[in-house]
């Protein structure tokens, strides 16, 4: 109603003549009534009229999420999100497990979000690469093949011969390598090219996350972490354009993918999430969960939780270990506490059935 | 279909033989026209220029967003894709963050394809949106919303709204400028020869003002339609017909009171012309939600624009035309900027608008040429120097009122 006030001006304009300029002072001077006229965006969580869920609600009143579905027969965040990878195992004559991996570089067109297709560097085909997970001590073989047109390397974090380190050799197009190296010291890894100039290589997609679990596995008993539902979370951006800064925000590639299909958990049960931030171009990013809060393991190194928390800051290359079990069913959002990286993509959803 | 028959001499005897079985007219004509048909498939069908390695390069994208109509809680947005090829449109962010939104016919644009997008969104009255598209190669088509506010419906209101805005801008400034007609008439000679160098001034300035406009309209239509060129062939269109209409007189019925309301009446024309642009300027200011600089714009427009009545007026001070005759011109002069008013605020288009800008002026330019050629006749007849310090002050006198009153609208 307060629109018809602009008619109301025009009409003004008219009819007082030069003076209408005063109607420029009242057309300046009546924000506060256009507030009440839109409708609000969100309902509050835990309610089942969410942004952007496929509940046939959302569309009417306009919602902070992207439009369409990508292709999940190309790569299915849902599956990725709980994809370990232990490789093809056998026992040296040592006793020691030697895991084995076949990984090759290559150049592939990814969607992002529905309909934006990115150029991207891949490991395996995939953005992020396979999750590859051991436990400490085993022997880790790693056959590299670069089958991209550019020269690549794998560089992981741990400890291990610096030989093996993935800065040199680059291995050029067609090149192979091995990396061997025994894994050590449990906690939440991860791997990425480190080849120059560095920036375009990780922001093109060359990462993955690399768990190295305690030697008690998932025995608490035994020195392990307690068994759970797990799952692998990267915080990544595309920066489609090329211009030095990301257009889109994800975990795990797809904009916005887990707030459109929430993740299903139940209520009361333990929920491990490996959060790794390998965003380039942003100083930090972050994960803030709605309506719970988590223990946070700083890289997974000790089996003591460092904090209780529902929000941590991270920098690139930064990687924590979440635990946490949701007390209430329905929805929780969570997302970067950065709002402009949450609301370009990087927002999802658990929801808790009991 | 009858053919010419050579003319052979011993000299050009192969080209005797050359022309000697001259196929008919309409296959000679149809030759060149089949080969480049067979050039264009050979092109088409194979890929001659591979050898320059072109594949796998990202497409030349380009989506012109055309207008953006802001609705109570809702934008809607026009775009036009005039790039080489097809283009999707995959998503839309507000303000850096992605926004559901509906498009029809399609989000797949054709070459030449425009599209309508409907989003539903709670934009803040008096401030800034941007709004960016992003096809699925990821290039982003940005619109930037300078201040929102609520664009005009077409309905009886805003049409009358924006007639008056019209007449605010350009008839009253007019008509008032005009009223100066009687004290011109007391002046000497001397006197009207400053007035006349003082409206070449005026023109001048409104020639680069509209020149300007023009250029800067330009940059906001579809590549494709090359609005700079398309600016320019405007004006030479309109420079060319004013002349050819104004030609027909002979020269000797130039100095009558006929030729000389004549003259008025091109001037009136290219000054309309001209205030058909301002109106476009404010009726697209004051829909493209730029309402709140739009009153100051009313005002300054109409300051700015009273001398144009004395620029008309000034050819017709040895005469006594009729009243009819200057409503005439005051409505020549001042109603376009009613249609501006009303294709701006209701039918905004950059294309329209770069024709319209280059058309006015071409008008002006014309308009300069026939006032200066009176005051050319003038110098001639009393054999003094056109280059007077009278007729330079005139000039500068004309050009600084526009400069100092333009600062009300820049």
């Amino acid at each position: 109603m307060s629109r018809t006030l602009s008619r109301r001006e025009f009409l003004k304009l008219g009819t007082v003549g030069t003076l209408g300029i005063a109607g420029a002072a009242a057309l300046q001077h009546r924000p506060a009534a256009a507030a009440s006229v839109t409708a609000p965006m969100a309902a509050p969580p835990g309610q089942a009229s969410m942004p952007g869920m496929d509940d046939g609600m959302h569309g009417m009143e306009g919602s902070n999420i992207t439009t369409g579905e990508v292709d999940t027969s190309q790569f299915d965040p849902m599956q990725y999100l709980i994809d370990f990878d232990y490789g093809k195992t056998s026992t040296l004559p040592n006793g020691q497990t030697l895991r084995e991996w076949d990984v090759f570089a290559g150049d592939k067109e990814i969607e992002v979000a529905p309909g934006i297709f990115f150029p991207a560097w891949t490991y395996n085909g995939q953005v992020p690469g396979p999750t590859f997970r051991c436990t400490e001590g085993d022997r880790l073989r790693f056959n590299f093949l670069n089958a991209s047109a550019h020269p690549h390397t794998i560089h992981f974090h741990g400890i291990h011969p610096p030989a093996m380190d993935g800065i040199t050799p680059v291995v050029p197009p067609g090149g192979r390598f091995t990396y061997e190296f025994d894994a050590k010291p449990f906690g939440l890894h991860l791997y990425h090219c480190h080849t120059s100039p560095l920036k375009r290589h990780i922001h093109k997609g060359l990462y993955g996350t690399f768990i190295i679990d305690p030697p008690g596995g998932t025995s608490p008993s035994g020195g392990g972490r307690e068994p759970a539902k797990e799952m692998v979370m990267m915080m990544n951006g595309f920066d489609t354009n090329f211009d030095g800064a990301n257009d889109i925000y994800a975990v795990n590639t797809v904009a916005f993918h887990y707030a459109k299909h929430p993740i299903q958990v139940k209520v009361g049960e333990l929920i491990r999430v490996y959060l790794v931030n390998i965003t380039e171009f942003d100083p930090i990013n972050s994960l803030h969960l709605h309506a719970g809060m988590y223990k946070l393991f700083r890289t997974g190194t000790r089996l003591d939780h460092y904090e209780y928390t529902d929000n941590v800051i991270m920098g690139q290359g930064e990687r924590h270990v979440l635990e946490l079990t949701l007390e209430y069913p329905g929805l929780h959002m969570f997302h970067a506490h950065q709002s402009e990286l949450a609301e370009l993509g990087w927002m999802g959803m658990f929801e808790a059935k009991s | 279909m009858d053919t010419p028959q050579p003319v052979s001499t011993d000299r050009d005897a192969p080209a005797e033989r050359l022309y000697k079985n001259n196929p008919p007219l309409w296959l000679s004509a149809l030759i060149p026209f089949v080969l480049l048909a067979a050039l264009v498939a050979v092109f088409f069908f194979t890929n001659p220029l591979a050898i320059f390695n072109t594949e796998g390069l990202p497409p030349v994208e380009s989506l012109s967003i055309e207008r953006v109509e802001l609705l109570p809680g809702q934008f809607i947005i026009t775009v036009f894709n005039g790039s080489p090829d097809g283009l999707t449109v995959a998503q839309v962010t507000v303000d850096d963050a992605f926004w559901e939104w509906e498009i029809t016919p399609s989000a797949s644009l054709p070459r030449f394809g425009r599209a309508t997008i409907t989003m539903n969104y709670d934009w803040v009255q008096g401030e800034p949106h941007v709004i960016t598209l992003l096809t699925a190669s990821g290039t982003p088509f940005t619109h930037d919303i300078a201040i929102a506010a609520q664009t005009p419906r077409p309905g009886l209101t805003q049409f009358i709204g924006y007639g008056l805005l019209g007449i605010y801008i350009g008839v009253i400034p007019v008509g008032l400028g005009l009223m100066w007609f009687p004290a011109m008439r007391r002046m000497g000679r001397k006197g009207l020869n400053f007035v006349l160098a003082l409206t070449v001034g005026l023109l001048v300035f409104l020639l680069i003002d509209t020149a300007l406009e023009a250029i800067d309209v330009a940059g906001g239509v579809a590549g494709v339609f090359q609005g700079l060129p398309l600016a320019m062939f405007a004006a030479l269109l309109s420079w060319l017909a004013i002349m050819a209409v104004s030609g027909k007189q002979a020269e000797a019925e130039r100095d009558s009171s006929g030729g000389r309301l004549r003259i008025a009446t091109l001037i009136a024309l290219g000054i309309g012309l001209h205030n058909l642009g301002e109106g476009l300027a404010v009726g697209a200011a004051f829909a493209l939600g730029e309402a709140a600089l739009g009153s100051f714009l009313v005002i300054g427009f109409t300051l700015h624009n009273v001398t144009e009545g004395i620029g008309i007026a000034a050819p017709v001070t040895r005469d006594r035309p009729a009243l009819k005759a200057f409503i005439g011109l005051a409505l020549l002069a001042g109603l376009p900027a009613v249609l501006g008013a009303w294709v701006g605020g209701f039918a905004y288009s950059p294309l329209l608008a770069t024709i319209f800008l280059g058309v006015g002026a071409g008008a002006i330019w014309q308009v300069i040429v026939e006032v200066g050629r009176l005051l050319i006749k003038d110098a001639e007849k009393n054999g003094e120097s056109v280059v007077s310090w009278l007729n330079v002050g005139g000039l500068l006198t004309g050009i600084a009122v526009m400069y100092m009153t333009a600062f009300l609208v820049k």
